[in-house]
């Protein structure tokens, strides 16, 4: 059953659903990279629960002029007509008053939602039998979705990625070098209202796929999962996309073959799962390779500070110090030096000398700066250098 | 009206500004330290750990209820502070990555396990259910003194009552540490004060109000209660202790319209049905707001 949602053959509906579902994830993916990158991902927060109260009074709009009040083409554009207003007010707040972007954000998102909860409840006494649809919107809901909703959800979707496509230089100069943006004549306050747009769209598109309360995640988990891959800024973008676009397809997938549970919480927790897989595995930043990383230095330290000990004939005591001498053909069971051992302690204690040469020298003062106790000294001067260095060690003193 | 009164809206009403004002107070040092959301998060993050409390023991009882959403809200600020560090992630991207995860979770476990026999599902946890707390042994203002009657007031009444006493306390006893740390944390650590240990209390009476509240109104009314009020106090003064008094003053306002307006607002218009109360409180705390944002005194900001 599984296989045959992730192969799309559930039928056509399912498979337009899926396919929307994954053009979404990519075009939030990549626009959460942009938002994220400039440090406002929760700004799509207030936005998207902006969007209740727009759905709402769509329908009650649609239902008093005498529709059936579940054209999705009509709750949508509602929606974004709301949401917009949200994003203003929060725009608004920030620049005219001294609220901060926190409490600005927070302020309209629980307005907006509370507002929308009254205009629903007021929904629900109009007529019990059509309200059904709406509370989809909250947490999504793709089972049972019409032909030409799905129809309409896939074609918004791939637009709203075409527009992503369209607008990718502006923004990803925006997101990593504001500075540079202005300076090469691009207008910031217009780049962001863009970008703005852009994740109002996905939100607006995705209300009904992942629904309005948790479709922040997919702008967000993305692009913080990606961020543990790579360094690089338009790997990053391109990244979440992928990872942003298989969390909707695995999601809408996953959802088919569930159809009493709402959509929206099964993509994020899908998105959710490549994250935690990239938080634990990730080389660079990942939990993992911190880990490993730590007992390299760890054991690195111990190794350079029992060989210091060697040299200057100092039994050694600490446990793992002695373990990891020994394993690397360091000394013998009881203690003593082995060759080796004698030759690599005399190599360390040489090294620290050269240091302590270099370090007190205000010619050296560049390379001072990397001494940590570990770095090989050859790894950081030349070797002119170093035979400079090493005169200065072994020449004689005048004795005053 | 009297009667009908006593039994049917002075409890919502008395449990609405216990809960408007519990939120509220924790809200205005939030808002000044840019930690409104926390409020957000957690009132997402409780979710989780009611349903999970709920599977544990079986039964919808205060305890292991307020007990999981404790953990949760823990596990959470772990979880967020994790990210933070091991992905050098900014804050605000940490915490919509937690909260969203485990607010789908707890939808998630909810909607899979059989909980129609008691009273639990998602709307319910968003939206609560003020209209329903009433006092059917009340028959009228002399209810208020009759002990008999009085043991049949909803729980969920000094419950909440109790939490706002401990929020208050909080705030009452540890003022000037709370002030210094919101307003000059590198000033506040250099006199030796814990600043970490104080914006951990903080978070965690947070945790104890939204936590309260939640099952008596639902988590919107929370977040607009976090922010809200506090936020359109300091629209009108630049003195804290103002601040809070007129948080408090605009968390009891909203609070008696919204509900005012919610129960009685549709039939002075013809309407028969009321609306939802916790959505009407927000709604009104927002206007408060906007009309703060639009001509308080003090809506500048300075320099």
């Amino acid at each position: 059953m599984l296989a045959d949602a992730l192969l799309l053959q559930l039928g056509y509906n399912a498979a337009l659903v899926t396919i929307g579902a994954m053009l979404l994830g990519v075009a939030a993916g990549v626009a959460g990279t942009f938002l994220f990158l400039r440090k406002r991902a929760l700004v799509s927060d207030a936005i998207s629960h902006a969007t209740l109260p727009g759905v709402g009074l769509a329908f009650v709009l649609m239902v008093a002029m005498g529709g059936d009040g579940r054209s999705l083409v009509g709750l949508l554009l509602g929606a974004a007509l709301s949401a917009g207003i949200g994003l203003l007010c929060v725009q608004w707040l920030t620049t005219r008053t001294r609220l901060g972007e926190d409490a600005a954000i927070g302020a309209v998102l629980s307005v907006f939602f509370g507002f929308g909860i009254v205009i629903l409840t007021i929904v629900q006494t109009l007529n019990a039998g059509r309200q059904a649809g709406l509370e989809g919107f909250l947490l999504g809901s793709t089972a049972g979705m019409l032909r030409s909703e799905a129809m309409l959800l896939a074609v918004s979707a791939a637009l709203v990625l075409a527009l992503v496509v369209l607008l990718r230089r502006p923004l990803t100069l925006a997101a990593f070098d504001p500075g540079y943006a202005e300076a090469a004549g691009w207008r910031l306050g217009r780049i962001d209202l863009a970008m703005m747009g852009i994740v109002l769209l996905v939100t607006v598109v995705g209300l009904k796929v992942v629904g309005l309360i948790l479709i922040v995640a997919l702008l967000i988990v993305p692009a913080v999962t990606a961020r543990f891959w790579t360094e690089r800024a338009d790997h990053v973008v391109v990244l979440a996309g992928l990872l942003g676009g298989l969390s909707g397809y695995g999601g809408a997938a996953l959802s088919a073959v569930a159809p009493a549970l709402p959509t929206g919480p099964i993509v994020v927790l899908v998105s959710f799962g490549f994250f935690v897989v990239s938080l634990l595995l990730a080389p660079g930043r990942g939990v993992l390779a911190s880990v490993l990383r730590y007992g390299r230095y760890q054991r690195r330290v111990h190794v350079r500070q029992g060989l210091l000990a060697l040299a200057q004939g100092q039994p050694i005591y600490e446990r793992l110090t002695h373990r990891l001498l020994r394993r690397a053909g360091y000394i013998l069971p009881d203690g003593v030096a082995t060759a080796d051992g004698q030759a690599a302690a005399a190599k360390a204690q040489l090294d620290e000398a050269r240091w302590a040469i270099v370090r007190g020298d205000l010619v050296f003062v560049s390379a001072a700066t990397r001494y940590d106790g570990l770095t090989e000294i050859e790894t950081v001067l030349t070797p002119d250098q170093i035979t400079d260095v090493d005169a200065r060690i072994m020449a004689p003193q005048a004795v005053t | 009206m009297g009667a009908e009164f006593v039994a049917l809206s002075l409890p919502p009403i008395l449990i609405g500004i216990c809960v408007a004002v519990a939120c509220a107070l924790p809200g205005n040092f939030l808002v000044l330290r840019g930690q409104a959301l926390i409020g957000d998060a957690i009132s997402h993050v409780v979710l989780p750990g009611i349903v999970v409390a709920f599977l544990v023991t079986g039964v919808v009882a205060a305890g292991p209820m307020l007990a999981g959403a404790a953990i949760a809200a823990i596990v959470a600020v772990v979880a967020i502070e994790a990210i933070r560090r091991l992905g050098q992630i900014e804050a605000g991207a940490a915490m919509g990555v937690v909260f969203t995860a485990m607010f789908a979770g707890g939808v998630l476990l909810l909607e899979q396990s059989d909980t129609s026999s008691v009273h639990l599902d998602v709307e319910h946890a968003l939206f609560g259910n003020l209209e329903s707390l009433i006092w059917l042994d009340a028959t009228g203002w002399a209810s208020l003194f009759d002990v008999q009657a009085l043991a049949t007031l909803p729980v969920e009444l000094p419950r909440m009552a109790l939490a706002l006493i401990v929020v208050a306390a909080f705030v009452w006893i540890f003022w000037r540490p709370l002030t210094l740390a919101s307003f000059d944390e590198g000033f506040a650590q250099g006199v030796g004060l814990p600043t970490g240990a104080i914006g951990l209390g903080l978070v965690i009476v947070s945790a104890i109000a939204a936590v309260a509240a939640f099952d008596a109104v639902g988590s919107i009314i929370v977040i607009a209660m976090f922010i809200c009020p506090p936020a359109a106090a300091r629209m009108m003064t630049n003195r804290l202790t103002h601040q809070v008094a007129w948080s408090a003053g605009f968390a009891t306002l909203a609070a008696v319209i919204g509900y005012v307006l919610a129960g009685y607002g549709p039939l002075w218009i013809g309407a028969s049905a009321s609306v939802s109360a916790a959505g009407m409180i927000a709604t009104v705390s927002g206007l408060i707001l906007a009309a703060a944002a639009l001509c308080g005194p003090h809506r500048a900001r300075n320099g």
